[in-house]
């Protein structure tokens, strides 16, 4: 049945798929390690999507020291609570690393990480960041604190909280320099429900998403974490970021599971020596080692209002009591908000 | 050639040939059809139903989730049947008509459906958002949803229609024109009713799709509640949220309302059958 | 039917109109985007072992589900177009389904069915491997050529087969020679469809296939990854790949008898 119109076209396609076939010029993949035979132990690693740029450069430096070579990687990325959950529902890891600690305990309720998990001097935590805010090159609207972020006519964009986990970092920070730091939650929630209500139209499902919205030109400014936005600047964005005197400190964490090879133990390790950590500092990721802290303090200022998930209580507190998606009190805030604006 | 004298073939030995016509198949297709669609959707419904009717009930019948569902089952309406319309025509265009450059745009038809979503959704923001070059800003509001919704169901009417044309039987139509019947009438009464059941199976199948889709329409949307937030991506905040029990709920309702539509699509079918078998 | 020019025009504007501000025009700009830095950039961002690797994995899950909801479609539609058996009203309800569920939904109903401690265990993982992947594409794409071939199947008729069946035709032949070929189209344009929108999944698959780089990656999970990592010129480089595979899906199949659709 093969037509003489049918060969050439078909050889074409052929000829194409072929040479996608080829070996690659760049490598671009996080997933090599290990020189090219057989790796001695393969690591499984899962984390939050953001990262994955620093890991790019990390793992390739851990294969190169001894305790590091003949160790294998099988990398994932992907949004901070779909990793959690996978890893939940048996997707294999051996190190986790996420951007809010729910994630990382649900895998604990479950018994894939050991309750221990953050008995170590660094509290679990890899890097930490601070909630910003990423304006238009020159900050034409002159946003600097919190308080500009009702002026009228500003619009602001944030992801939704409730899509994604990451962004409560977002709404904490604002409701906690509102609350001063959880000791008026009425005025707290007063400033959330005015941000929200007035200035947020919009609400995209994840922060690459919103940050690749305010980048395509809607909104005066995006709230995101510092980290975000050093990233996208040394990956090319025009994108500028205030850093508010009154912010939250967000923390990333890290852990090994249980039954894990003892190279994942080594591999943290390193993630959260010197040289690990100054990967991550050049990405703009606030180290939690000290001395690398303290060498790259000009790009980190300490912000004089900085607070913590623990002074609003930590946690459980915060999830029930702000995002629990029935009764939470920024669910009822969308839902209000929704009566101004529904058809 | 020599004709056999038997005026029937004898019936193939064994069991199948006692059952009705077609129960192998059947049975084939059911057990098909049970692995790969039943069960995970079983799984669904039975999910919804782990914290009783009563978390049923309040996380269906919330007003954001009802708000998403009536939004959804509305657009994706609309959408099938503008696409329904706009794929017959492009169709018969491009069966019937001739021009340069037809047969590579014939090929591009299911672009939509091989883009990924995040990209048919970027693009469509970046031509009719805020930035667009054209000038039509429509981001954030409803038509954007239906926009999306429309490029994403494009293939479908077109690809189910296309088959039928190409095979229909040319001479009613030749003998309607030689009787003197004009175009218009010729397209109604002859042609049309033999491509319906292709019409409504593919207005059918793009309106199943619009009501699950949701990459292409979470950018350019904005996913307000009460707004422009479709049931997908409704479903998706609880799934984050840790309700899952409660996005089962709401995807159980989902999958029970487009039901309804879809049934009620096949009996338009029948009664339009019925009365091309009654004036024929 | 000969239309008179002037509508025949006007209808040829009316669908071209359509087409451009629907489908061209944004292709168009995905293609312009892709080939914005040079084709020497997009030849090294499709030619990445994370690229490569994704590619094969989507035409491995494609050349996997299409083929068989291609032959199981046949089967099912002349099940409910020919068959007699009661049933069939149901079949022909539960095909469309799969449609109208969030493709996240779809993909965590698999692990609840299939994952560990699911309702079916399996010796082998399916989930975050390269069977879950398979079964969330199958799933997405299974309504295609059934629902292409019984409008068809509809249309052409039995009388063929009856005079065959008369002359002595066993079902098998009568299958083979006349009912298929006459339902060629049908199953063309489902499978087209069908191949298109296995390899553009996306969100059922980014549940069940755990997005492990190099191994359970396809085209879709990479360009998303491409585009949360900023490189969206990488982005839109594996697009056009897919675009591509599309396209030349069909061409492939429609190339077996190319004057059939122009038929005037």
């Amino acid at each position: 049945m093969c037509s003489r119109r049918l060969r050439p076209p078909l050889a074409a396609v052929l000829v194409v798929l072929a040479g996608a076939g080829c070996g690659g010029a760049q490598d671009s993949s996080a997933g090599s390690g290990g020189g090219g035979g057989e790796a001695e132990s393969q690591l499984a690693l899962v984390a939050y999507s953001t990262p994955e740029v620093v890991y790019e450069e990390i793992i390739p430096a851990f294969d190169r020291i001894r305790a590091g070579s003949g160790v294998g990687f099988k990398t994932s990325f992907g949004a901070s609570g779909d990793q959690s959950r996978a890893v939940e529902a048996g997707l294999q890891a051996d190190v986790v690393s996420f951007s809010i600690e729910p994630d990382m305990t649900r895998l604990v309720a479950t018994g894939l990480v050991a309750p221990d998990w953050d008995r170590t001097p660094t509290k679990g935590v890899v890097t930490t960041s601070v909630v910003s805010f990423i304006v238009r090159e020159g900050n034409p609207k002159q946003i600097r604190t919190w308080a500009d972020l009702l002026r009228p006519g500003v619009e602001v964009l944030t992801p939704n909280p409730f899509s994604s986990g990451a962004a409560k970092w977002n709404l904490l920070a604002a409701y906690g320099q509102a609350s001063r730091a959880g000791q008026d939650p009425k005025a707290g929630l007063d400033y959330v429900r005015e941000l929200l209500t007035e200035h947020v139209r919009v609400q995209d499902k994840s922060g690459r998403e919103a940050l690749q919205n305010f980048i395509s030109g809607n909104g005066d400014v995006l709230l995101s974490y510092e980290y975000e936005a050093t990233t996208a600047q040394r990956k090319g964005q025009d994108v500028e970021y205030v850093v508010p005197d009154d912010t939250i400190r967000i923390e990333i964490d890290i852990a090994t599971t249980r039954g894990a090879p003892p190279a994942a133990r080594t591999f943290v390790d390193y993630v959260l020596s010197e040289a690990g950590q100054e990967r991550f500092a050049g990405w703009g990721y606030r180290p939690v080692n000290e001395r690398v802290l303290a060498a790259h303090r000009s790009k980190f200022p300490e912000p004089s209002g900085l607070f913590e998930i623990e002074d609003l209580g930590g946690w459980e507190k915060v999830n029930e009591e702000l995002f629990d998606p029935e009764h939470g009190s920024i669910a009822r805030i969308e839902e209000q908000a929704g009566v101004s604006t529904a058809r | 050639m020599s004709v056999p004298a038997a005026p029937l073939p004898a019936p193939s030995a064994g069991w199948s040939s006692r059952l009705p016509r077609g129960t192998l198949g059947l049975g084939v297709s059911t057990l098909w059809l049970s692995l790969i669609v039943l069960l995970p959707l079983a799984a669904v419904v039975a999910r919804s139903g782990e914290g009783g009717l009563d978390a049923f009930w309040s996380a269906a019948s919330s007003r954001q989730a009802v708000a998403a569902l009536r939004f959804t089952l509305l657009v994706s309406l609309a959408v099938a049947a503008v696409n329904a319309v706009a794929g017959t025509l492009v169709a018969w265009v491009l069966v019937r008509d001739a021009f340069p450059g037809k047969r590579i745009l014939n090929a591009l038809i299911d672009l939509p459906f091989a883009l990924p979503t995040i990209v048919a959704g970027l693009t469509l923001l970046a031509l009719y958002g805020r930035n667009s070059p054209v000038g039509i800003d429509v981001s954030f509001t409803q038509t954007a949803v239906a926009l999306a919704l429309l490029f994403v169901t494009l293939p479908f009417v077109i690809r189910a229609v296309q088959p039928v044309l190409i095979e229909l039987d040319r001479e009613m139509e030749e003998a309607a024109v030689s009787l003197g019947a004009g175009p218009a009438r010729v397209f109604t009464r002859i042609v049309l009713p033999n491509l319906l059941p292709a019409i409504l199976a593919g207005g059918a199948l793009a309106f199943a799709r619009a009501v699950g889709e949701f990459g292409s329409v979470v950018l350019i949307s904005g996913n307000i509640p009460f707004d422009t937030q479709v049931a997908s991506v409704y479903i998706f905040k609880q799934i984050e949220s840790d309700n899952p029990v409660g996005a089962a709920a709401v995807s159980v309702v989902l999958l029970a309302l487009s039901l309804l539509v879809l049934v009620a699509i096949r009996a338009l079918g029948r009664r339009g059958a019925r009365t091309q078998r009654r004036a024929a | 039917m000969t239309v008179a020019r002037p509508w025949r025009l006007g209808l040829r504007a009316l669908a071209l109109g359509y087409l451009g501000a629907l489908l061209l025009v944004p292709v168009g700009l995905v293609f312009y985007r892709t080939f914005e830095g040079g084709l020497g950039e997009v030849w090294a961002s499709v030619t990445t072992p994370a690229a490569v690797s994704a590619f094969w994995l989507t035409v491995t899950v494609a050349a996997i589900a299409v083929p068989l909801n291609t032959v199981l479609g046949v089967v099912c539609a002349l099940a409910l177009v020919r068959g007699r058996s009661r049933g069939r009203a149901l079949l022909d309800l539960v095909i469309d389904l799969p449609f109208a569920v969030s493709p996240i939904v779809i993909g965590l109903s698999l692990i609840l069915v299939f994952g560990a401690g699911g309702w079916i265990e399996l010796p082998f993982q399916v989930i975050f491997s390269t069977p879950g992947i398979v079964l969330a594409t199958t799933f997405v794409s299974l309504p295609f050529v059934v629902r292409e071939v019984v409008p068809v199947l509809r249309e052409v008729g039995e009388e063929q087969e009856q005079a065959a069946a008369t002359l002595g035709a066993s079902r098998w032949q009568a299958f083979w020679r006349i009912t298929l070929p006459s339902i060629r189209f049908g199953i063309v344009y489902g499978t087209i469809l069908s191949v298109a929108r296995a390899i553009g999944e996306f969100g059922a698959v980014s549940v069940v296939s755990g997005r492990i780089s190099g191994e359970t990656e396809t085209l879709t999970l990479l360009v998303e990854k491409r585009f949360n990592n900023f490189d969206l010129a990488g982005a839109y480089a594996a697009s056009t790949v897919l675009a591509l595979i599309a396209v030349a899906t069909l061409l492939a199949l429609t190339l077996v008898k190319p004057r059939q659709e122009t038929s005037s």
